[in-house]
């Protein structure tokens, strides 16, 4: 960068006529460069952002109020679409399943995420291979983690039947019922993030000064007990960014329910929609009920429900200490 | 302040939207260079064109022909909408799945009308009701040339037969089921037999064969009315089907799914109604060391057809006269007959179908059966019968109200008015 450009003559603070012709203009090039130049620097992120950020969410909300089809874009209906869609029981339904997957999902995903930063927090041997182990699944594709999860929690053959034969539990089809198959994608899920989130709890752990966990141990205090009063107040933000985080990734699950579908029809999350997600449902219309007005209003009740249930959560999770 | 801001903000916006612009530039290919014609041609899963283009580039120069495939036809749908609505992407000609094709017929204005280049007098080379479907209803424009018919037959395992102590030749298994009543007999003798395979894979399955050999129309009548819970046809084949799974003879293998991939291997069912495109499918998926054990007998009821895809050219093609040419070529008896030696294809031309490269030939993986016969029957048998608009849609949730009885999950009922219900809504 031209540092010379600062070592230029500060034009005086207080208002005087400049002597000569050229001195407003300079002074003018300088208060831009001072006060335009971060601006500029930081424009290609918001143009970025613009480009495929804010219009495509524009642009779908003008969709949304139009019956849209795949032949091209019908008469604008305001908002049907949407009164349509709040008294549409399949919409209320990938909204309880996605909720209940993203509980049963982050939940426990975080509580093992903290437990297991804890222990990789101590000394232990061979420590960065632990740390770095621990990221592994996420290198995984998530189209093979489901592929592989699909196969465990196969009815036929699958393994997770064949350790429950083992103890004499009868067979379970999986993709059936709302409770065997939000447990068999839930652990996709936790399968994947956890050790993603826990490296973050670890970093932010790793910041906590050693003394007060000294000092917790004169006064007597267990693991358990120091993790609760010391490292979870101390990492707040941490689990602010990842339960947010989280939420925001449950809210959009596609592919490990998508995968775990399979057949002709995955999209429509089971017979019975057991498992269909609220993304899964708007691909369905959008794509293969080619009703594309009524996706887009799918789309952005997506996008409010998660605006909603970030603020619930920060809200919640700053006010719990 | 704020006005030197709003000039700052102004630049920046200005510098970003020439980067922006600067960035698409490059991504818009140019179809033709010094005077040569590419013609993209867009298509999903097999359709055995390798040699025909080489053919036609020779007889053509000047044109380069480039297909673009797409493996899974699920994946190929949504692409071909995108490409469609945004103008784009769709290159010359492009393959449209008879199921994608009744969602267009009602607004054709997106395609070349193919009658505007001369196809009228093409009419004769195809089976009448081909052509007709892809022509709208005031017979103004054509949107597609039929390339393949999903004729039908029935797929089964001999070794599986063999054991249950049924026929396992052609002819005589063929026999054996003249209707679907005589079919669900055939699976109550063989289900008690006990192989520990299932009669067939899945209700869907069935209920797509029964259903199209149930008058002129299914979902919707010919005025584009849905009519599913008024059609007897429809429920007719559905109760056929409920009773079958009743009598325990479906495995509830989804089709597409990796059971029921293994399943051709493994022999966990015995039988598939079979349209012809999916022979290859059998093959691949049951693989080299299960030769011969696959064969191929006729369809109960009379002939039907399941699937089978058209040729059109898409109006934001740069090159329609050629696109259209090319279209008319690979569409031609001769063209059809080389892709059904070539992937087997069912040809949706008569002259094709009368050719005895096709009438003649033998499938080695099915025990050499005359595959050109049996099909080329199942073909002049059928009695056509009109898709309407949503018919994709609507044929989703019934065949999942099916798997749900299957399941266990709801009695045939209550399936019937889920599925009912939840048509209306899809299609409305």
């Amino acid at each position: 960068m031209p540092t010379h450009l600062r070592q230029r003559p500060v034009a005086p603070a207080a208002p005087a006529p400049g002597p000569s012709p050229d001195a407003p203009r300079a002074r003018l090039l300088s208060r831009l460069d001072t006060k335009g130049s971060p601006y500029l620097f930081l424009a290609p992120f918001y143009v970025v952002f613009a480009v495929f950020g804010l219009f495509p969410l524009g642009y779908t909300a003008w969709v949304s109020l139009h019956s849209w089809s795949m032949s091209g874009k019908g008469s604008f209906i305001g908002f049907d679409n949407y009164t349509e869609l709040f008294a549409d029981p399949d919409f209320w339904n990938a909204l309880f399943n996605t909720l209940g997957m993203l509980a049963l999902a982050t939940v426990p995903q975080l509580f093992i995420a903290l437990v297991l930063a804890g222990l990789l927090n101590q000394k232990l041997r061979a420590t960065t291979l632990l740390r770095m182990g621990v990221l592994l699944p996420i290198v995984t594709s998530v189209a093979a983690v489901g592929i592989v999860f699909s196969q465990i929690f196969d009815r036929d053959a699958g393994m997770a039947n064949g350790l429950l034969g083992l103890v004499g539990v009868h067979p379970i089809d999986w993709r059936a019922d709302k409770w065997s198959s939000w447990l068999a994608i839930s652990t996709m899920v936790n399968w994947r993030w956890t050790g993603y989130n826990a490296l973050i709890y670890l970093a932010a752990m790793q910041s906590i000064p050693r003394e007060l966990y000294e000092a917790a141990d004169i006064d007597g205090a267990g693991r358990m007990r120091q993790l609760w009063s010391i490292t979870v107040p101390m990492i707040r933000p941490a689990v602010i960014f990842t339960v947010i985080s989280s939420t925001i990734a449950g809210m959009q699950l596609f592919t490990e329910p998508l995968i775990f579908g399979q057949g002709n029809y995955a999209i429509s999350g089971g017979t019975l929609h057991q498992f269909q997600t609220l993304s899964m449902y708007m691909f369905e219309k959008a794509f293969r009920d080619f009703d594309y007005g009524y996706g887009s209003a799918v789309a952005w009740m997506i996008f409010l429900v998660i605006m909603l249930l970030t603020l619930i959560n920060f809200l919640v999770v700053r006010r719990a200490k | 302040m704020t006005a030197r801001l709003g000039r700052v903000l102004l630049a920046t916006a200005v510098a970003g939207t020439l980067m922006a612009t600067a960035a698409c530039g490059s991504g818009d290919d140019s179809a033709s260079d010094s005077g040569k014609t590419t013609l993209v041609v867009k298509t999903f899963a097999q359709f055995g064109y390798e040699d025909l283009y080489k053919e036609y580039e020779a007889s053509h120069p000047g044109i380069t022909i480039k297909e673009e495939n797409i493996a899974k036809l699920g994946d190929y749908s949504p692409k071909l909408q995108q490409w469609m609505a945004t103008g784009r992407g769709a290159g010359d000609v492009v393959a449209l799945e008879e199921g994608i094709l009744t969602q267009f017929m009602d607004k054709p204005d997106q395609f070349v009308n193919l009658l505007d280049h001369g196809a009228g007098k093409l009419k004769g080379n195809f089976l009448d009701w081909k052509w007709k479907q892809a022509l709208t209803r005031d017979g103004k424009t054509l949107v597609g040339l039929g390339t393949d018919v999903g004729a039908q037959g029935m797929c089964y395992r001999t070794d599986l037969f063999k054991k249950a102590g049924l026929p396992t030749d052609r002819e005589q298994v063929g026999a054996l089921w003249p209707t679907w009543d005589d079919y669900l007999a055939t699976g109550k003798k063989f289900t008690a037999a006990d192989t520990g395979a299932h009669f067939f894979d899945s209700a869907g399955s069935i209920y797509q064969n029964i259903l199209m050999q149930q008058g002129d129309h299914t979902y919707y009548d010919t005025d584009n009315k849905l009519v599913i819970d008024s059609n007897p046809g429809v429920k007719a084949a559905w109760d056929k089907t409920v009773e079958m799974v009743d009598a325990k003879l479906s495995g509830n293998i989804a089709q597409w799914s990796p059971q029921w991939n293994a399943g051709f291997k493994k022999g966990t069912f015995a039988t598939i109604p079979c349209p012809s495109w999916m022979l290859a499918t059998i093959e691949k998926q049951a693989g080299p060391e299960s030769a011969g054990k696959w064969d191929v007998a006729k369809v109960p009821g009379s002939g039907a057809v399941r699937g089978g895809s058209f040729l059109a050219v898409p109006k934001q093609s740069k090159h329609q006269k050629e696109a259209a040419e090319l279209a008319e070529f690979l569409t031609s008896a001769k063209g059809q007959t080389a892709a059904f030696k070539s992937k087997g294809n069912f040809p949706s031309s008569l002259q094709a179908i009368d050719d005895p490269a096709v009438q003649g030939s033998t499938n080695a993986y099915f025990n050499n059966a005359p595959v050109g016969k049996i099909f080329g029957a199942s073909v002049k048998a059928l009695h056509p019968v009109y898709l309407g608009p949503d018919n994709l849609p609507v044929d989703d949730r019934v065949t999942n109200a099916l798997a749900a009885i299957e399941q266990g999950k709801l009695t045939p009922d209550a399936a019937w008015d889920t599925a009912v219900d939840e048509a209306k809504r899809a299609a409305k």
